[in-house]
């Protein structure tokens, strides 16, 4: 009798868990970041393997590939490098933007009027044919900052002034740059109607690693080129800035909570304006060092998106300048390697879908989850 | 130059402007900043291509891009509404996402011009007579821009005389407040993202299979979802507005390609004309004005006291203090 009461009243299987999502009060562990944006790279190529796979392809394939054709040798090393130099150098761009807050998609544009002031040098000229190499890099690098800059300064200064959505309107001098370009390329630098600008001479390119062969044969058909220690260079120095000076602290505190950092006397209007040149500065310089680096002549297609691509670069960073070095070659490897996966479509698909999973991740980053045993009432 | 006829295609390529302006402006009133749109507009134009092209109906095409690009915006929706991550940030993602899975499935579509069906052109009998306005607004239209005509009113009246237009607005301005009135805040939120990416669907769809038929890849857009995000806030979120800038905008695209026809504009030489570089600066003007448009709009906002939506951007967390 006593047994079939029981078989009544069993309670229906549940659950046995509890899964309760709290807002973390304490700091959360060092190692959670990385491993949360490690397990969001891995997910995103997951789920592009699945894609590949849908479109007829082999993913394993695709990205054995990949891996083979941007790390796999010394010569594709190098390459990668290539492609990561403008990278780190948007990355940059956006991480120092990013970081108050200030939504900077103007990387783009700021990069190709960095390609169109180093052009200038040359093809105006503003240093004679036969400068020595070291005034070239110099004035050149200079050029293509004070271009970019100047793109970055009139969002900023619309910005602090009008209060103009930065969001849109660097956008939208990204595709007035394209079009700036343009009319050089096609009109009036245009070597014999070609959509391009003449060659530029030799002692005007950024030094590479091949200049070294004659001494060390083993630097031979190496094309990384002098932009790397640039952006190393620049990587390093906006480390200090953000982490260790006054004024990095500023841009932290605007970021982080604009209300206090106004009544600590902060400007923000002027930090606005100082952080968008500066931001515009640096994607400029890598439009200058690919000019200069790797296509040494004015034309249309420099960029595969380099601009947009250092948005995510500097998210994956979690914005920071250090850690952008190595997103950057990751991607740069993406885009290197990724040239070749049919469908064309896929590295920006697999670009888009960390991104997706870098924000989502975050949430687990600002909570905790936590699973606990039912405990019956 | 044919004024007529500038502005009447102005009309014609502002009508897709005005389906993903009025989309965003759903969205942004439940308190949702949506930079996908451009992502967005992109899986339609797709979509609408493909699915025309394997059905050979224009009209499930359109339905299959507003549909698509509907549950694409849901990854937005979900990522700022339930995860509560950043607005700006998550709708860049969007973006790249969007605009990678339309160049996937878009592969090999650009082949397929003159096979893939269009939807319908039609001239409204009588008003179609009418001097000037006639050629304008009712002569040899999508039915698009039709749809769109009636579709301005219909939204204003919806957002800010209807019930549930009332609720959507609350949920944008004071979340807790509606809230405690039992209005769902998550829900209106997930809903309203939801219209946004039905309506930049139907943009984007409106291009490939009516205004400029193709599947070009990323330049199918060329930047419109962009302009119709910068667009909302000239409208400081009211449809009729955005109509207004949306057919501003459109005829300014057309006038642009026009100006370098004619050999003389107001008696004197055109340089558009002689020197066809020259027509790299025309092509700024579309981007230009849109900023321009920002800095009106932030003005007049700033002097009239009209606001964003007061919680736009602000995730809501039940029980927590704040908007």
């Amino acid at each position: 009798m006593a047994d079939i009461s029981v078989k009544e009243s069993a309670p229906k299987w549940q659950f046995p868990f509890k899964i309760k999502i709290e807002n973390r009060i304490e700091n959360p562990p060092r190692w959670l970041s990385p491993v949360l944006s490690l397990a969001a790279v891995i997910i995103a190529l997951l789920i592009g393997a699945v894609v590949i796979k849908i479109a007829g392809g082999d993913p394993w394939a695709a990205y054995v590939h990949i891996a083979k054709f941007s790390l796999g040798s010394v010569g594709v090393l190098s390459d990668t490098l290539v492609k990561a130099i403008p990278l780190m150098l948007v990355g940059l761009a956006c991480s120092i933007a990013f970081r108050m807050k200030l939504w900077n998609i103007g990387a783009e544009g700021q990069f190709f009027l960095g390609a169109f002031g180093a052009s200038m040098v040359v093809l105006l000229p503003v240093l004679p044919m036969e400068a020595p190499k070291w005034q070239f890099i110099l004035v050149t690098a200079g050029f293509g900052m004070l271009f970019g800059a100047l793109w970055g300064f009139i969002p900023g200064f619309l910005k602090a002034r009008y209060n103009v959505n930065e969001i849109i309107s660097t956008l939208m001098m990204n595709y007035i740059a394209i079009e700036w370009n343009n009319y050089f390329i096609y009109g009036v630098w245009s070597e014999g109607g070609f959509q391009m600008s003449r060659m530029f001479q030799r002692n005007a390119w950024f030094p590479r690693l091949t200049d070294l062969a004659k001494r060390w044969p083993f630097f031979g058909g190496l094309t990384t080129h002098f932009g790397l220690v640039l952006a190393i260079v620049a990587a390093i120095i906006l480390w200090w800035v953000l982490s260790k000076s006054r004024w990095g602290y500023e841009i932290r505190l605007i970021g982080d909570n604009p209300r206090a950092a106004e009544y600590a006397g902060i400007s923000i209007k002027k930090n606005i304006v100082l952080v968008m040149i500066v931001s515009g500065a640096l994607a400029g310089l890598a439009g200058a060092s690919e000019i200069m680096g790797v296509v040494h002549r004015l034309q249309g297609a420099i960029s595969p998106g380099y601009g947009y691509t250092g948005i995510i670069i500097a998210w994956l960073a979690k914005l920071n300048p250090l850690a952008v070095i190595l997103a950057s070659i990751l991607f740069g490897a993406l885009i290197l390697a990724g040239r070749e996966v049919q469908p064309s479509g896929i590295p920006t698909l697999i670009q888009g879908l960390i991104m997706v999973f870098l924000i989502a991740s975050d949430f687990f980053y600002r909570n905790r989850v936590r699973i606990t045993r039912k405990v019956e009432d | 130059m044919d004024f007529i006829l500038i502005l009447a295609s102005g009309i014609a390529t502002g009508t897709v402007l005005l389906y993903a302006t009025v989309g965003e402006i759903f969205a942004e009133r439940s308190g949702i900043l949506n930079l996908g749109v451009e992502g967005m507009m992109l899986i339609g134009a797709m979509s609408a291509y493909k699915a025309a092209a394997a059905t050979n109906n224009a009209w499930i095409g359109l339905l299959v891009a507003m549909l698509a690009a509907g549950l694409v915006s849901q990854v937005h929706a979900f990522i700022t509404i339930t995860l509560q991550a950043d607005q700006v940030i998550s709708g860049l993602a969007l973006n790249f996402l969007a605009t990678g899975i339309s160049l996937v499935l878009g592969e090999g579509l650009t082949s397929l011009r003159d096979v893939v069906p269009q939807l319908p052109k039609y001239s409204i009998p009588g008003l179609s007579q009418i001097p000037w306005l006639g050629g304008i607004f009712f002569d040899n239209h999508s039915i698009m821009v039709y749809i769109g005509y009636l579709f301005i009113p219909l939204a204003w009246y919806f957002i800010n005389r209807t019930r549930p237009g009332l609720h959507l607005r609350s949920v944008g301005e004071y979340p807790a407040a509606a809230d405690t009135l039992g209005i769902r805040v998550y829900f209106t939120r997930y809903l309203y993202v939801f219209v946004g990416g039905l309506l930049a669907g139907l943009a984007g769809a409106t291009i490939s299979l009516s205004i400029s038929p193709g599947w070009f890849g990323g330049l199918t857009t060329a930047g419109q979802g962009w302009i119709a995000v910068g667009l909302v806030i000239f409208a400081q979120w009211n449809p009729f507005r955005a109509a207004f800038g949306g057919f501003t905008f459109g005829a300014l695209r057309r006038l642009v390609l026009d100006l370098q026809g004619p050999v003389t504009i107001f008696g004197l030489s055109n340089p558009f004309h002689y020197n066809i570089h020259y027509g790299f600066f025309l092509k700024m003007i579309p981007y230009l004005f849109t900023i321009v448009f920002l800095v009106i709009g932030s003005r007049e906002a700033n002097r009239k006291r009209i606001g964003t939506p007061a919680a736009l951007g602000l995730p809501y967390i039940r029980g927590q203090r704040g908007l």
